[in-house]
């Protein structure tokens, strides 16, 4: 029963990083500070509610199946986000 | 735990409607390409989630499509040239 608590713990606390991400998403002055905010905050949300699906699932294949999906999140937002910075920042000056 | 990781779910599909409100209101494009980010980690979390409460394993391999198809998708938004582009004479955009 121990595992359960686990899990409902981490899903909790990664739902409220995605809450935390959404808020600075709708709140911060600009779009450096959004970008910032939302990868940030909704990856460790995602990592935090792979964590506690791990501890619920327990079998080996079905644990590396979802390290691999959160690593490979971290690894798109990054991207994402760097580009999105960079094309809304050569915006203003026309490269 | 089935019930509550349908509410997680819920709760993040709930979030993700809140997050559109940067689409309506977002000043440059740039904001409202934000959302592709939104919409990358959220409806992955939400198929995770979705996954285990059914048991159904296959959702995982979706949520790992979707995964994909996001960062994809980053790059080819990117790709389009701004609003303010300057058409050159012979049509094209700045960027190519």
């Amino acid at each position: 029963m121990l595992t359960d608590w686990w899990t409902i713990a981490l899903v909790t606390v990664g739902c409220a990083f995605f809450l935390a991400g959404t808020v600075g998403l709708l709140r911060f002055p600009d779009v450096h500070t959004r970008l910032h905010a939302l990868t940030k905050a909704d990856n460790v949300g995602l990592g935090l509610i792979c964590l506690g699906l791990m501890i619920h699932d327990g079998t080996l294949p079905g644990i590396l199946r979802l390290g691999f999906i959160w690593i490979l999140a971290i690894f798109a937002a990054t991207v994402s986000a760097f580009l999105i910075a960079r094309w809304h920042e050569s915006a203003g000056t026309e490269d | 735990m089935n019930t509550f990781l349908l509410g997680a779910a819920l709760f993040l599909l709930i979030n993700l409607a809140a997050g559109m409100v940067r689409v309506y209101l977002g000043p440059t494009t740039a904001d409202r390409l934000l959302t592709l980010l939104l919409f990358g980690t959220t409806t992955v979390a939400t198929l995770l989630l979705l996954a285990y409460s059914q048991a159904s394993a296959v959702l995982v391999k979706v949520a790992l499509l979707f995964v994909m198809l996001a960062a994809i998708a980053s790059v080819a938004f990117v790709r389009f040239p701004h609003e303010t582009v300057q058409k050159t004479d012979d049509g094209r955009g700045d960027h190519d």
